[in-house]
């Protein structure tokens, strides 16, 4: 695809297990995330998007779970990278914030310690020189008195200050990649605005490539220039986050946008839902994995694989149908 | 307020749990829920919304009686809860409450038809009736009993669950319901759902619901008034209309606009407010917002604010609203002419 593709995804499956209780987390994947650009996957829980999101750090048990694909990071393979290549990857080229800070920091060192301790690992310094780079980053991320928040223990800060200084040791090593997995799902709204404020920022004066995942659109509209749905281990519709917003055409996104509740609605007024729950990802249905649950769909919708169509510049669905999600499902029936 | 009795009336309520005494540490107290003062009136739902640690979840609590409070009574159609006239058993058989966590509060070694009638028996309805009355709820949540009532919580989906403990929540035939964060586990998908279901069931069986909840979005679509709580106090409480037209006290209007904008060409440019929630373990004094208010003169860091009436349905506690006070920004005779 493009030039300027700094993470490029292809292909990738992921399966946890094996045999019959195999669990098939991620299924054909394929993802392009161009330098400088913020990604949101979103979906529910157990729709893989965090597994694709590890999958970039290689993060998941090698044991257990067996990848097929190819993942390409800023000119690394991160599939056949060395573990000693891995480890200088990590942090380096590509490093994640994640949902829960408290369980990501070490409890036992201070948070300053945690930054020094990779900045050196990474950039071979000398002990002042890190802190003086930790220094800089905790007033990079506005956390205030930041002299004092480093000699810090986890504990001993409030959720939204743990999550900024997660942040700092994410940057710590100049990653020219962040991966966001839920950042702001354990925070209170007046904390989360001001850490995807945060995210943006960063990404504009760094100019890092992002890739966010969260369940909560509204998160992906704030900081995210493109967005990818994901549904039983695959990106069903991919585009502009204006396109993804105004003209979804892939009945999942189209049934998930309305089924909100939201500001416009009135009282009382019953939600669009989707029937059925997802599906179990170690018996998916044959065809398209959303057909049980689609009013779209026709016989040949359970059938084969399905084909990510293309619907205009970098606008996709992975739709048998597109030709007439764009209507109100009542008229497409007519058509 | 209208002349009517309302449902269900909180006075005072309070709630300081005891922090243990350690080494370095002088013994205090948690102020989770300071003075709290509302009232429900009937067949209506009122939204009660914060951030973390600002008491919402301790007054659900309260009211259930699940905790003691510390101070403060609540009166149920004008009887006093835990009274004579109202024993605390006949008070549970009128309000019951739905968790968040669909699967701790249910037991799992008993199916779901069993956790469902397990509360009418205790109230002296016979076996047969209740696991009858179960299998209705069952189906009137949307669960075939033929095929759910056998089953245990562990071989149901957080949906399922979550309609379960609703069914369960219904078979005293209460007249209140106390939604505790009960869809924030949910997808959103599924949530939907579920929120459908309990307008369904608030008019099929004229229930009235306290319905807590972080998530801003539901609660607008779900509730007819709403209360602003902030570290253990209401600080704004208004119909949902008023109040996500212009909330009058900053916290809750800071609050609302943190919602993020659905609208890409809309986005939130700057954070309404900097920082985090206190600890409610020494709260600021005064009005306890004053730390993080952009509007905050002296005055407000000395002398708390109560919660004063602006209009019929709407109250605030902001000292800018409060009469004789000298707050430079007084918002007071800005409202008399406006009326």
């Amino acid at each position: 695809m493009s030039q300027d593709a700094i993470i490029e995804i292809k292909d990738l499956e992921v399966v946890f297990g094996s045999g019959s209780a195999a669990v098939r987390a991620v299924n054909g994947v394929s993802l392009c995330v161009e330098r400088g650009q913020t990604v949101a996957l979103i979906g529910e829980s157990g729709s893989g998007k965090s597994v694709t999101l590890r999958s970039l750090l290689r993060l998941h048990a090698p044991k257990r779970t067996s990848i097929k694909g190819s993942i390409r990071v800023a000119g690394h393979d991160v599939l056949s990278l060395s573990s000693s290549a891995l480890s200088d990857f990590r942090g380096e080229v590509c490093s994640m914030i994640f949902q829960e800070p408290l369980l990501a920091l070490d409890p036992v060192y201070s948070v300053g310690d945690q930054i020094i301790e990779s900045i050196q690992r990474h950039k071979g310094c000398s002990r002042a020189e890190a802190n003086k780079k930790a220094l800089a980053l905790f007033e990079r991320v506005k956390i205030p008195s930041p002299e004092r928040r480093l000699a810090a223990y986890p504990h001993e800060m409030s959720g939204g200050m743990r999550q900024r200084a997660m942040i700092a040791l994410a940057l710590a090593c100049d990653p020219q990649v962040l991966l966001a997995d839920e950042p702001t799902t354990a925070l209170d709204a007046t904390v989360q605005i001001q850490i995807l404020l945060l995210l943006r920022e960063l990404q504009k004066t760094l100019g890092l490539s992002i890739v966010f995942v969260t369940h909560d659109i509204g998160a992906a509209v704030e900081v995210a220039d493109r967005i990818a749905v994901m549904y039983a281990g695959q990106i069903v519709e991919e585009g502009d986050v204006r396109t993804i917003m105004r003209a979804p055409r892939h009945p999942y996104t189209k049934a998930l946008l309305q089924s909100r509740a939201h500001g416009s609605l009135d009282r009382g007024q019953r939600l669009a839902t989707i029937p059925g729950a997802p599906p179990d990802l170690a018996k998916l249905p044959p065809g398209c994995a959303f057909a049980p649950r689609c009013a779209y769909a026709q016989d040949a919708c359970r059938e084969g694989t399905i084909a990510l169509v293309s619907l205009g510049e970098s606008h996709g669905a992975r739709c048998r149908r597109t030709d007439v999600t764009h209507l109100p499902h009542t008229e497409s029936v007519e058509a | 307020m209208s002349a009517a009795t309302p449902l269900l009336d909180v006075r005072g309520l309070t709630k300081h749990f005891p922090l243990k005494a350690s080494p370095g540490n002088k013994s205090g107290v948690v102020r989770a829920v300071d003075d709290v003062n509302f009232s429900v009136m009937r067949g209506e739902t009122l939204g009660i919304v914060g951030e973390s640690g600002c008491g919402k979840s301790t007054t659900a609590r309260l009211l259930m009686h699940l905790i003691n409070p510390t101070a403060g009574e609540v009166i149920f159609e004008g009887k006093v809860v835990g009274s004579r006239d109202l024993p605390m058993k006949e008070f549970h058989r009128q309000v019951q409450m739905v968790f968040q966590d669909s699967y701790s509060s249910l037991n799992p070694r008993l199916t779901v038809e069993a956790s469902i009638a397990f509360g009418p028996q205790v109230h002296g309805v016979s076996e047969k009736d209740a696991v009858k009355r179960a299998r209705d709820l069952l189906s009137r949540v949307g669960l075939e009993p033929a095929r759910f009532a056998g089953r245990y919580p562990h071989e149901l989906s957080g949906g399922q669950r979550q309609r379960v403990n609703i069914a369960r929540a219904l078979a005293l035939e209460p007249r209140v319901v106390i939604l505790d964060e009960a869809v924030s586990a949910l997808d959103k998908s599924v949530e939907a759902q579920v929120l459908n279901l309990l307008l369904d069931l608030k008019q099929a069986f004229n229930l009235t619901y306290l319905f807590i909840s972080h998530d801003l979005n539901v609660v607008r679509y779900i509730s007819d008034r709403v209360m602003v709580m902030y570290l253990g106090q209401v600080v704004e409480m208004a119909s949902t209309d008023a109040i996500f037209a212009s909330a009058k006290h900053p916290y809750a209007d800071a609050l609302l606009s943190s919602m993020p904008s659905m609208d890409p060409d809309q986005r939130t440019e700057a954070p309404p407010i900097s920082g985090d929630p206190p600890n409610p373990i020494n709260p600021p004094s005064g009005c306890r917002f004053h730390t993080r208010c952009t509007f905050a003169e002296s005055v407000c860091s000395s002398r708390a604010p109560q919660l004063t009436s602006i209009d019929d349905t709407h109250r605030v506690a902001c000292l800018m609203y409060e009469a004789n006070v000298a707050h430079p920004r007084s918002r007071v005779n800005v409202l008399k002419v406006a009326a």
